[in-house]
């Protein structure tokens, strides 16, 4: 009966061709919207690797100090306890991103973004830093007696 | 406009029916008719920020050798250069305090509920645009205090489940605040925000000149007076002189309480003790002082910034959770949640300028 058979035809013609059009329309937006995504997230970029980084004279560093240093892009921070025994850690805090220093007076890391505290050694002992510092590898250099920090994993960390 | 000038337009611009258009609202009387003025006093301290802002726009220099000197620039050696940048920074304070109780007042008035559930949500979205606002206003003088808020303010994105990392890398413009930050704070502040900013503003006041004022639930004792105002012009001369007012007050708080500079940001150096955001981000900061590092399974940020997430989308779907304010009835549970924010808001604040 091909009279009943039109408007059903004609129904889902119009259908196709909706499905067509939003497609497209989805299709366009998508294209549009996706390099403006792209654009906006920044490129990583090829930072020149630092493995190690060298202080200078250990004698430069007095008893129970601390010290921010900078390595490659980031900031690293040295101690040097009352024993005399030098520990260099990744300085930024892994609470929220802050530069931490020494505090000589408890011989610890303190954070004065939200008031963490870590021991010497690095571990978080109170406030909010969820983990422990990132340590990095001190080497004395033998006869020039020189500060070189490296990061464990030889990368910078 | 005389006769003639009037007839001239009218006759090719119809201008008949925008004076109607203008003269259809009225405001109603009550004993909380005071509150109606947090709206437009919000909307002129806007004007103010445009002004100073393009004032601004001339001496300053973004980028990370340049940003923090030329601020010096203008506050030391610009005629009248600091009284631009303090009337600035002390309105944009202003602002973000009067559009709070611009909102709290709809809020308790339940001025949100049908038909005007738009007007609350396009209000909600401007207030985001504004706290957006003072964060990326916050950074331009890379100084040392706005620097390390910008850190902490940006690096609690990376506690969001999922997009975290990318939103922190979207924000920063990498992987750390730099100078690749201050450009991308930089265009936000002074072209991306405000365009949004004006159109969804012109949507928010087209929808209240649409539909008028609201009476608020709970003033609606009818004695049988007609007791409202045309707002224009009687209500809106008000609101000019409320204006006036405003104005002063920013002028005085600017010359008496002149905005610091600090010391520029210095990347390499421990953060100073007493950072702090501005004071409408304080509460959030302090809240993430007393979380404890880890809530059962989850870092404690993670649990704080989805609680805050939760608020927020509650905030926005408010006019459709109230389901007692749309059959005209005020529910004495919403209002003690209200008073509990309220209450929370203020003692947090509070709490973030005593301790430390
Ligand atoms: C940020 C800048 C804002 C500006 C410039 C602004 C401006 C205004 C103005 C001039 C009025 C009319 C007068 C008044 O009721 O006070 C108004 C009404 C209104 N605003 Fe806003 N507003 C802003 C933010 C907000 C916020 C944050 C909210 C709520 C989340 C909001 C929700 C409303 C509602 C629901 C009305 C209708 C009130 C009624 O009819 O009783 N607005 N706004
Ligand atoms: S960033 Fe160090 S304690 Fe929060």
């Amino acid at each position: 009966m091909p009279i009943e058979h039109t408007p059903n035809y004609s129904v889902s013609r119009r259908r196709f061709l909706d499905l067509l059009l939003g497609g497209t329309g989805l299709a366009a937006l998508i294209g549009l919207f996706y390099p403006i995504f792209r654009y906006l997230t920044p490129p990583e970029q090829e930072e020149a690797v630092v493995s190690s980084v060298n202080l200078g004279p250990a004698k430069d560093f007095p008893l129970n100090s601390g010290k921010i240093f900078r390595f490659g892009n980031k900031p690293g921070i040295i101690i040097r306890g009352s024993d005399g025994k030098f520990r260099a850690y990744n300085a930024t805090c892994t609470h929220l991103d802050c530069i931490v220093q020494y505090d000589a007076k408890v011989e610890g890391v303190w954070c004065a973004c939200h008031n963490g505290r870590y021991d010497i050694n690095g571990r978080n002992i109170s406030g909010p830093p969820p983990r422990p510092l990132t340590p990095y590898a001190v080497k004395i250099q033998p006869g020039a007696e020189e500060i070189l920090i490296a990061s464990q994993d030889g990368a910078q960390g | 406009m005389n006769n003639k000038m009037w007839n001239w337009f009218n006759e090719r611009y119809k201008i008949d029916s925008l004076r109607e258009f203008a003269q259809k609202k009225s405001v109603p009387l009550h004993s909380a008719t005071i509150w109606y003025y947090f709206g437009g006093i919000t909307l002129f301290l806007f004007g103010v920020q445009v002004l100073t802002g393009i004032f601004l726009l001339l001496y300053y220099r973004p980028g990370v050798d340049t940003a923090f000197e030329s601020v010096k620039f203008i506050i030391t050696k610009v005629k009248f250069g600091w009284l631009i940048r303090s009337v600035h920074s002390w309105s944009a304070n202003l602002m973000v305090a009067s559009a709070i109780i611009h909102m709290f007042s709809v809020f308790f008035h339940r001025s949100y509920r049908k038909p005007r559930e738009l007007s609350w949500v396009t209000g909600v979205i401007m207030l985001c645009l504004l706290l957006t606002f003072g964060f990326s206003g916050y950074l331009l003088p890379w100084n040392e205090l706005a620097f390390f808020a910008t850190k902490v303010g940006t690096d609690s994105a990376r506690a969001v489940p999922f997009i975290g990392d990318m939103a922190l890398r979207l924000m920063r413009g990498g992987a750390d605040v730099t100078g690749a930050t201050l450009a991308r704070f930089f265009g936000l502040h002074i072209s991306i925000l405000p365009i949004v900013f004006a159109v969804v503003l012109g949507v928010h006041l087209f929808f209240v000149q649409l539909q008028g004022m609201s009476k608020p639930l709970g003033h609606s004792r009818d004695d049988g007076k007609k007791r409202s105002m045309p707002f224009v012009p009687d209500f809106f001369l008000r609101d000019l002189i409320v204006w006036m007012v405003v104005f002063n007050i920013v002028l005085m708080l600017a010359v008496f309480f002149p905005w610091e500079l600090g010391v520029k940001a210095d990347p390499f150096s421990p953060a100073p003790a007493g950072i702090k955001p501005e004071w409408y981000f304080l509460f959030v900061f302090q809240s993430l002082k007393f979380l404890p590092a880890h809530i059962g399974p989850f870092e404690g940020e993670m649990v704080g910034i989805m609680a805050l997430g939760l608020v927020g989308l509650a905030i926005i779907l408010l006019p459709w959770l109230d389901r007692a304010a749309s059959r005209e009835r005020r529910s004495r549970w919403l209002d003690a949640i209200g008073v509990f924010v309220l209450l929370y808001f203020a003692v947090f604040t509070i709490l973030g300028y005593v301790l430390d």
